[in-house]
Formats: structure tokens, C-alpha cells, sequence
């Protein structure tokens, strides 16, 4: 334990951080010392105190209450844009890097899409569905896709013409054998690493979209609505935005330095530059 | 050269055509009837089926397309659904504070990240090092909103200096214009700064690795000039394409910074057409703005070819 720590000092402290963050979330139903939806205009606005350590927002709900329950939204978020974009894109970048036929088209497309500001994509994409957590993460994961693709396709072209690929190819290998089982393995590495980051940037670009009024249905407490209700009182109740902002900001960060980590741990060539 | 020119400028066009077709199909591919959730939930039928004729979502699909492309490229990017004005109206006049913030962000963020990207590669592994890239990753997790809030209850309302929101037009006088400005730029320049350095560490390390570094220092120059005049000079081309791909999230980036500082610019044009269900004014934000991170970058490719003879595709 003793050696992992001073290792991967950043696994430890990411990993920590998260963890705290993830069971503070998940056990919101237990430990929340609220009702996460219900109003009581009584006690509107109401700095922190004993009764709310967080204060209360302006229609009298508590804050830290929301914003354990809006932890668990962005956690899905996270894990579903990372999950979905990492297999989409993994699945494009093996064939346009395998089959040179499909290259130009796809990789024309890719550029395409990421010539777009993937928060511009989002908002657009939202403006025109019903706000649900579903469209909110295709809305997000799309504009991450082709980041995935560039990562995979130029590892597979890179190891594509190497003997051990050759030798699968002349033993009569099935292609998809071939990819999934000979490349593949090869490009796991940066494909973990890209998802813990995407994983950051989705939680980060959920309360962007939250804040800028197109984000999960205000309903459902997402970090980002509850910043976004908060800041029109800004000025009269700073802590209903600092307090779930601080959160956000924390679990960004504590995936970014597990990201980091990752990378040294799985990758220990690039750690010695970095 | 030429021929590389040629081709450069050429590769552009199916890029801005798959942008151009990701927004046309967007609305198509979005679950319900076009012109009814342009119209909104209050809509009567008679609005809808205005709405219809007069976006042309009657056509045949391909035919739809090919007109508005056709009107696209002849600078046509439609009229607002909300105010009956035209679109490039619209942008160009909202056009002046994004462009302002972009820049000032940019050049903030690349003043101070070059340096400090330079200092933690040329020491890497010490604690400059470790401190400079633990304050990058602490600011790029940041939320921009909550950098920007935090910066105007300090700076705006508590001490008093400078203004909490809105713009003034350049014209208005130089003083108001970079009163409004100075905090959204260094709010978004922070987050922008912090992955600029993070990029160009990574560059120099690459660079300080190479043989001709170590000639350099063996032949007794001092490490300043080998920093500057040799590896700064190799890690130029890198960095500043990776600052063009950059432009991107600098574009999102603007888009929540004017939220956050009621600043008129295309962010809040946006927001305004989102909720008004205004889409031609938003196909035609995202198509400018893709438009102008491909400019930019076919530029920063064209230049270098220019200065860097090594580089010819």
C-alpha cells in the first residue's frame, strides 16, 4: 500500500477524492437531510446555518440536499458519455484505420464534426428535443466521438503493418479477429486514459448546458440546473452556486488527476516525460 | 508550393460541407415535426404550417438541401423565425464583444502559458515543475461560472473597481470598453492558459529530448539561449497549431463566459434563438463559427509552410 502511494501519488489522491465524492452521491437517498424537489417557500434563501450547511435556495430547498442528489446525475452523465463515446469511436477508428477504403470518407467527417464547438453541437441538439438525461448525454457524447476515433485510428495505423499483425493476416486470421484481438489490446491504453478525461469534460460541459438553460429537465437536480436557478439570486445567495460549484469543480479535478495517474501507471514511458 | 497551397484550400471544402450537413440534418433527424417545435408548445396550426412554407420544410428533402446550400453560398443564411430579420444581420451585429473577448482571452492566456509551459518542461521533475502543472490541472477542472462569479463578487462588488456586468462598444470610449472586458478575459483566460501550458510542457519535453539540444548545451551556450533560440523555435510550430485546434474550446468557452457576464456577444445570440426556438439563427452561429476554426487553421497551416520550409505535405 505503502509503495502504491508513493508510486502513483496521483491514482491515490484522485481515486480518494473521487470515491468520497461517488458514495457522497450515491448515498444521497440516506444521508440527504432533505426532500431533494419539495418547496417550502418559508424558508427561502436562507444563509448556512446548523439547520442548512449549505443555505437553502429560492424556493427554500436545501441546498446540500440537491446537490448530493444532482451528484448522482452528473455521475451518470460522466460514466454514460465516457462509456458511449469510447465504443462508438473505438468501433469507427479500428475500421477507418484497418480499411483504407473507408478512411478518407470518415476521417472528412470527423474533421467535420470537430470543427464544430462541441457546445455549440450540444446546444443545438437540445434546442430541438424534449430536455431529458438521455438527449442531455447524446447530446454530449457526439461532439466527444471523433477525439476517440483520431486517438484509435492512428494507433491502428501504426501497428497494422507490424509482423505480428502480418503473420494473423497470412495464418488467415478473420479480419475482425484481427482487430479486436491483435490491435485492439494495443490500443487500450490511450483508449482509458482519453475515456477518464472524456469523463471529466462531460461533467464539466453538463453544467454548462445546465447553466445556460438547456441542460436535464428542472425536475431532475443536476449540478448544472441548480447552478443554473441559483445564479439569477446570485448577488443575494452566492452559496446556492458556490457550494454546488465547488463539488463540480472537485470531481473534475479529481478525474483529471486520476487520468493523469492512469496514464503514468499504464504508460510508463510517457510518465517519464511528463 | 503552390500545389500545396491548392491542395491545403481545397481540403477545406469537405470539411465545411460535412458541418454544413450535420446542421441541415439536425433538424431533420430530431424526433417530431420541424416546424412544430419551432413553433413551440403555444403554436397553432396555422403558425406551424407558416413555419413550414416559409423554411421550406414542404420540399423534398435533397431539394431543401440544395437550396440552402445554393442560398449559403451566395451568403444567404436565411431570416430569424423570431424577428423577421436576416441572420447575417443578426451575427454581424452582436459579432464586435465575442470578438473583443477571443482575442484579449487569447492573448492573455498564450502570455502567460507559453512562459510557464517553457519553465516546467526546461525543469521537469522538480517542484516548479509540480507546482506550475498541479495549478493547470486546479484550473482547467474549474468551472468557468464559477471563476467568473467568484472574480465579480471580489472585484466588482466587494472592492468596487471595475463594473460586475454588460459591455461598452469600443466606440463608447476606450476606458469603459476595457473595464468590461478585463474580468471575462482573465475569468476564461485562466482555463484556456492552464491547457495552452499543459500542451506546450508536453511540446518541450519532446524537443529538449532531441540530439541538437544536447549539442547545443555541450558546446557551452548558455541555457537560455539554447531555451529560447533552439527548443522554443522547434516547439513554435506544435504549440501554435495546437493553439488553432484550441479554438474550438476557446468558441464554447466564450459562449458560457458572455452568460456569465451579460455580454451581448453570439454567445447570448445563441442562447436568446435557443430559447425562442429561433433555428435558423442557430444554424447559422454554428456554421460561422465552424467557418471561422477552419479559417484560422487552414491560416496557421499556411503560414508555416511559409516560414518552415520542412513543411509539405
Amino acid at each position: 500500500m505503502k509503495t502504491i502511494l508513493r508510486r502513483y501519488p496521483r491514482v491515490v489522491l484522485g481515486g480518494t477524492l473521487l470515491t468520497i465524492l461517488v458514495a457522497l452521491s450515491l448515498l444521497a437517498p440516506w444521508i440527504a437531510p432533505y426532500d431533494p424537489i419539495k418547496l417550502n417557500v418559508a424558508q427561502r434563501l436562507r444563509p448556512p446555518s446548523a439547520l442548512h450547511w449549505f443555505g437553502t435556495d429560492a424556493y427554500g430547498r436545501d441546498v446540500l440536499t440537491r446537490t448530493l442528489w444532482g451528484g448522482q446525475i452528473s455521475l451518470l452523465i460522466a460514466v454514460s458519455v465516457a462509456c458511449l463515446s469510447t465504443v462508438i469511436g473505438t468501433l469507427v477508428g479500428l475500421v477507418a484505420g484497418y480499411f483504407r477504403a473507408m478512411d478518407t470518407v470518415v476521417m472528412r467527417i470527423m474533421d467535420g464534426l470537430m470543427a464544430i464547438p462541441g457546445i455549440l453541437l450540444a446546444v443545438a441538439m437540445l434546442s430541438l428535443s424534449k430536455a431529458s438525461v438521455q438527449t442531455v448525454i447524446l447530446a454530449i457524447t457526439i461532439p466527444e466521438i471523433p477525439r476517440v476515433v483520431r486517438l484509435v485510428r492512428a494507433v491502428v495505423l501504426s501497428i497494422r503493418e507490424q509482423t505480428f499483425v502480418q503473420g494473423a493476416v497470412s495464418a488467415g486470421t478473420r479480419t475482425w479477429a484481427i482487430l479486436l484481438k491483435h490491435i485492439l489490446p494495443n490500443a487500450l491504453t490511450p483508449i482509458i486514459v482519453q475515456a477518464t478525461y472524456i469523463a471529466a469534460s462531460a461533467v464539466l460541459i453538463e453544467a454548462y448546458l445546465g447553466f445556460l438553460g438547456v441542460g436535464t429537465p428542472p425536475e431532475v437536480p443536476s449540478w448544472g440546473n441548480i447552478i443554473a436557478e441559483g445564479r439569477n439570486f446570485i448577488m443575494l445567495a452566492i452559496w446556492s452556486v458556490l457550494f454546488p460549484g465547488l463539488f463540480l469543480g472537485t470531481m473534475v479535478l479529481s478525474i483529471n488527476i486520476l487520468g493523469d495517474g492512469v496514464r503514468d501507471m499504464l504508460d510508463p514511458r510517457i510518465a517519464k516525460r511528463l | 508550393m503552390l500545389g500545396f497551397l491548392i491542395r491545403r484550400v481545397l481540403m477545406t471544402i469537405p470539411v465545411m460541407l460535412v458541418v454544413a450537413i450535420v446542421v441541415f440534418l439536425l433538424l431533420h433527424l430530431s424526433p417530431g415535426d420541424p416546424a412544430a417545435i419551432i413553433a413551440g408548445d403555444n403554436a397553432t396550426t396555422e403558425d406551424i404550417a407558416r413555419i413550414r412554407t416559409s423554411l421550406g420544410l414542404d420540399k423534398p428533402l435533397l431539394t431543401q438541401f440544395g437550396l440552402w446550400i445554393f442560398a449559403l453560398l451566395q451568403g444567404d443564411f436565411g431570416v430569424s423565425v423570431f424577428n423577421k430579420v436576416s441572420v447575417w444581420v443578426l451575427i454581424t451585429q452582436r459579432m464586435e464583444p465575442t470578438i473583443a473577448l477571443a482575442l484579449v482571452t487569447m492573448s492573455f492566456a498564450v502570455l502567460i502559458a507559453v512562459p510557464i509551459g517553457v519553465l516546467a518542461a526546461w525543469k521537469a521533475g522538480t517542484w516548479v515543475d509540480h507546482v506550475t502543472m498541479g495549478i493547470a490541472v486546479l484550473a482547467f477542472s474549474a468551472p468557468v461560472f464559477l471563476i467568473g462569479y467568484g472574480l465579480v463578487y471580489e472585484f466588482a462588488r466587494t472592492l468596487r473597481w471595475l463594473p460586475v456586468q454588460g459591455y461598452t462598444p469600443y466606440a463608447q470610449g476606450f476606458t469603459g470598453f476595457w473595464q468590461h472586458l478585463v474580468l471575462p478575459a482573465i475569468t476564461l483566460g485562466l482555463v484556456f492558459a492552464a491547457l495552452l501550458a499543459r500542451m506546450t510542457r508536453s511540446t518541450m519535453l519532446d524537443v529538449l529530448n532531441e540530439d541538437y539540444i544536447r549539442t547545443a548545451r555541450a558546446k557551452g551556450l548558455a541555457p537560455a539561449a539554447v531555451l529560447v533560440r533552439h527548443a522554443l523555435k522547434n516547439a513554435a510550430v506544435p504549440i501554435v497549431t495546437t493553439i488553432g485546434l484550441g479554438i474550438a474550446l476557446l468558441i464554447g468557452g466564450v459562449v458560457v463566459t458572455e452568460s456569465v457576464f451579460a455580454i451581448p456577444g453570439i454567445g447570448r445570440l445563441t442562447i436568446e434563438a435557443v430559447t425562442q426556438r429561433d433555428y435558423p439563427v442557430i444554424q447559422g452561429v454554428i456554421l460561422i463559427a465552424s467557418c471561422v476554426y477552419v479559417l484560422i487553421n487552414l491560416g496557421i497551416d499556411v503560414a508555416y509552410a511559409f516560414l518552415d520550409p520542412r513543411i509539405r505535405y
